[in-house]
């Protein structure tokens, strides 16, 4: 015990002299958290519009009022003719025209359904969906207390109610995206090149000719990383509540168990890059070609798991990442207990004694 | 107790690195090998340290099987790998400190065996190991290796890249530690430090082409050599080689050792010779064969 | 002009630290001059200035012809550089090696393919030529970076450390090398801490903190310090 004790010291002085790594280390996790909280967001703000109102009435203008009052829209026009709508665009004044139909509140009242048109600059699509998004959502709550008044519900329009995220806050998205990378790249990262130092300055085979047993180094390798993963997690956590507001639902006790569980995860996967690489150099392309890509590619983070085709989606399944990611989101977002992510829970654990049982086989208490 | 390896074979993919080794290395001996970069050295040493597997043969270190008894081996012998292998990052002190751990001891419990080695870096035992010259490296590295009082130290080129000041007080060190009843193997390209062995193996392209005290090899070479020299080093090689009874030619320094083919050689048609061919300031005269000279007689 | 290398009170200093100290001394034309000293004595930073790419603080000189301070890049024209750490691309092969090498000296296409077979002749390396360098004996690897040194016929070619672990066949055969290049004319510049190796030159000097401590034949030095070899000589130097 006391040879694993020394062990460890060693470690952690490798780790708090290396001036540089201990930055990247703890820096990284916080810019990638305040650049996808505030730079890197898919939310919108005062978009200006322009809004062509052929009815005028009393509802139309009920709806402006609302629109006008949301931070996210800036009424910047109104038109008057259908042919002024191009010519808007064109000019790259607004984003989006909203066109009310004639007799727009009569029609809401007596047909139980109106029309507008919402007309936006698809160029970036990505916003055009986003503010099309929004005003529905608009719509929706106007139409919710319009039918409150009234106890025979008109209710026509379409029900795209946006759940767990109401304000559509992208933060909300990121952070256990950002989260799940981070745990990713500093546990497999730091331990698979940590241990492919040792090989590359010939301290490995020092270390494989004295008493010390082969999963004494390992896990002597592996407790430093824990412990500032763990630091890591807590650290990105709390940025997100703090400064983004971002509600954790869940219970913050189940939300550390996974969290542990994953950068153990993440910490066999190090291991097991560290036994088929012989360099720090390849230990990095390993971890940042074959871990990082995945990760932001194929774990739902950035795109939707159920938009890509089906080989993909089949891909994925393999990608501890995703797994992790629908658990974050589970607890902090939804606030549910274990009874309902049970599932890939196991199906974590299970990755995680896999590759353990495989870099326990592939490592070499030998050079060959 | 000492070091038996019998019929020791190994082989990378194409490259046959170890062919047939056998050689024993006596309890308390201090036995080098010498040969140089590529010899096969090095997977020798990862062999008899369990390293490595043999593909062939056997092999005994203070008693124990390289393959059956590697746990005992690794607890019994001190290695000092050929590149420098120490913590960078970490002070004089706290690497030894973190060897002496693993190995389930203290730099107390053993401080005599490494004193006179210590004591020397013991100054700068608060700077990082990058810091330190070449010299101090190869101390602190030895210090390291003997930290838990190995029965048998395996050195791998412990004098490369190291300055001639450090070479000598190295194998002063070794000369001492012998004393204190460990078992030393090794391993130089240096020819001229075979002198300091009790008994030497010559190694080249994996297998050994003798094995003697370094007395005894230098004894042992078959030929008168001479030491030649002119004004002009170039064309003096040059005449050499185009006489027709030439055995071997090779420049030593500021001469060049020749042997002749004939037994009733006679240095002073050799002289004529040479002065025929427009070569002045000719010396020929008779020395004793180095252990470089009997290398590349077998070598040949 | 028979002196190709000219050094006078050659000074280099970082902050308070002498770390080339006055040293002067000469090179002759087809002279094999060694540069000895222990690692850290001054050696690399010395050579540095001699080939122009460091600023001397004090002190001036001559590098075949030119001047280290206003002509350093005359100077790389005119000198070859070969060392242990870095000779040549083990990813590619013996021919584009020569060829890349002959390029970057400025050689035309005619005259590199000239040099390249004559230099793949005499050096035997016919049969792998087309062979990646990475897979020839070290031997024949500095044997081969040694002649690529040469390609553009330099006035002086730098050796730094050249022969360290090969085997004493080789290394002879590198050696006669090195009195060829030398009987032609080349001056070959060898720097080195293995003392074996000064034993082969002309004339060494021997560098101990910044400062040259020897200067002369080997033969005289070990006359003088009534040594057996100059590895004895430089002990006996080092140990004042």
């Amino acid at each position: 015990m006391k040879r694993f004790i020394g062990f460890i010291k060693k470690e952690f002085y490798h780790i708090f002299r290396d001036r540089r790594s201990l930055f990247i280390l703890f820096g990284m996790p916080i810019a990638q958290i305040l650049l996808f909280g505030f730079a890197i967001t898919n939310e919108i703000n005062n978009v200006d519009i322009a809004i062509l109102d052929h009815s005028k009435d009393n509802t139309t203008e009920e709806i402006i009022n609302k629109i006008a009052a949301s931070k996210y829209f800036s009424i910047k026009q109104m038109i008057t003719r259908e042919a002024d709508i191009a010519s808007v665009f064109q000019k790259g004044q607004v984003k989006a025209v909203l066109n009310f139909e004639k007799d727009f509140g009569r029609n809401l009242v007596k047909d139980h359904k109106a029309t507008i048109q919402i007309i936006t600059d698809a160029t970036d699509p990505n916003t055009a969906n986003t503010i099309t998004n929004y005003v529905n959502a608009i719509l929706q709550q106007y139409q919710k207390e319009l039918n409150k008044d009234i106890t025979i519900a008109y209710q026509i329009m379409p029900q795209t109610r946006m759940v767990y995220n109401p304000e559509l806050k992208s933060v909300y998205m990121f952070v256990p995206g950002v989260m799940t990378i981070i745990l990713m790249l500093v546990s497999a990262m730091m331990t698979s090149i940590s241990i492919t130092r040792e090989k590359e300055l010939g301290t490995m085979e020092i270390l494989l000719v004295s008493p010390l047993k082969p999963f004494q180094v390992i896990i002597g390798k592996v407790i430093p990383y824990i412990f500032l993963s763990i630091i890591n997690a807590v650290v990105i956590v709390m940025l997100s509540i703090f400064i983004f507001n971002m509600p954790v639902q869940g219970s913050l006790f189940l939300l550390g168990l996974e969290s542990v569980l994953f950068i153990i995860t993440s910490l066999a996967l190090g291991i097991l890059i560290s036994t088929i690489s012989a360099t720090q150099q390849t230990a990095m392309m390993i971890s940042l070609m074959g871990l990082m890509l995945p990760v932001i590619l194929l774990s739902g983070f950035i795109f939707p798991i159920s938009s890509m085709p089906m080989l993909l989606q089949i891909i994925s399944n393999i990608i501890p990442a995703k797994w992790f990611i629908i658990i974050l989101k589970a607890i902090m977002l939804k606030g549910v207990g274990m009874q309902f992510i049970w599932k890939e829970t196991l199906i974590l654990l299970g990755m995680t004694v896999f590759f353990i049982a495989l870099s326990v086989k592939k490592y070499k208490i030998r050079l060959e | 107790m000492g070091i038996s390896i019998s019929n020791i074979s190994k082989s990378y993919k194409n490259v046959k690195a170890l062919q047939n080794i056998s050689f024993d290395v006596k309890p308390n001996e201090l036995f080098g090998l010498i040969g140089p970069d590529g010899a096969g050295k090095t997977t020798l040493f990862r062999i008899l340290t369990t390293l490595l597997f043999p593909d062939q043969g056997t092999a005994t270190v203070a008693g124990f099987d390289v393959v059956g008894d590697y746990k005992e081996i690794r607890k019994n012998v001190g290695y000092m790998p050929g590149r420098f292998s120490l913590y960078q990052d970490l002070t004089v002190e706290e690497n030894l400190n973190f060897f002496a751990t693993i190995f389930g001891t203290t730099i107390d419990e053993n401080y005599d065996l490494i004193k006179d080695i210590y004591v020397q870096i013991e100054p700068f035992k608060d700077r990082r190991a990058g810091k330190l010259s070449g010299g101090m490296k190869q101390k602190l590295a030895l210090s390291c290796a003997l930290i838990h009082k190995p029965k048998v130290l395996f050195l791998d080129e412990p004098t490369t890249g190291v300055d001639p000041v450090s070479r000598k007080e190295f194998w002063e060190m070794l000369k001492r530690l012998q004393q204190k009843g460990i078992t030393i193997l090794v391993s130089t390209p240096y020819m001229d430090e075979a002198a300091l062995c009790d008994r030497v193996a010559l190694i080249q392209d994996g297998k050994i082409l003798q094995i003697d005290t370094p007395k005894a090899i230098v004894k042992h070479y078959p030929k008168p050599i001479y030491n030649v020299r002119s004004n002009n080093m170039y064309q003096l090689i040059r005449s050499l080689k185009d006489y027709e009874f030439n055995h071997s030619i090779y420049p030593f320094g500021e001469f060049v050792h020749y042997t002749d083919s004939r037994t009733d050689f006679n240095p002073k048609e050799l002289q004529k010779y040479l002065e025929a061919q427009n070569l002045s300031d000719i010396e020929i005269e008779q020395t004793e064969a180095t252990i470089e000279d009997t290398f590349m007689e077998l070598a040949k | 002009m028979n002196k190709v290398i000219q050094v006078e009170g050659l000074t280099k200093m970082f902050g308070d630290f002498t770390a080339v100290d006055a040293i002067t001394f000469d090179v002759k034309k087809g002279e094999i001059f060694g540069f000895l000293g222990a690692n850290g004595a001054g050696k690399t930073t010395a050579i540095k200035m001699l080939i122009g790419i460091s600023n001397p603080t004090s002190g001036n000189a001559t590098v075949a012809g030119f001047d280290v301070l206003t002509n350093p890049n005359d100077i790389k024209k005119n000198i070859g550089y070969m060392s242990q750490r870095f000779a040549l691309y083990d990813d590619l092969t013996v021919k584009e090696n020569i060829t890349f090498f002959g390029g970057i000296y400025g050689l035309s296409r005619k005259r590199i393919k000239e040099k390249s077979e004559a230099l793949i002749k005499e050096l035997g390396l016919e049969k792998v030529a087309s062979q990646l360098v990475g897979s020839l004996p070290l031997g024949w690897k500095q044997k081969l970076s040694f002649s690529v040194a040469l390609i553009h016929d330099p006035k002086i070619v730098f050796l730094d450390e050249p022969t360290g672990g090969v085997d004493p066949i080789t290394r002879r055969q590198f050696w006669e090398m090195i009195y060829k290049a030398a009987n032609q004319g080349t001056t070959v510049f060898v720097t080195t801490h293995y003392m074996d190796e000064a034993e082969y030159c002309d004339r060494v000097s021997i560098m101990v903190n910044g400062k040259i401590e020897a200067m002369d034949t080997p033969k005289k030095l070990k006359e003088q310090f009534q040594a057996d070899s100059m590895n004895d000589v430089f002990l006996k130097l080092a140990r004042g």
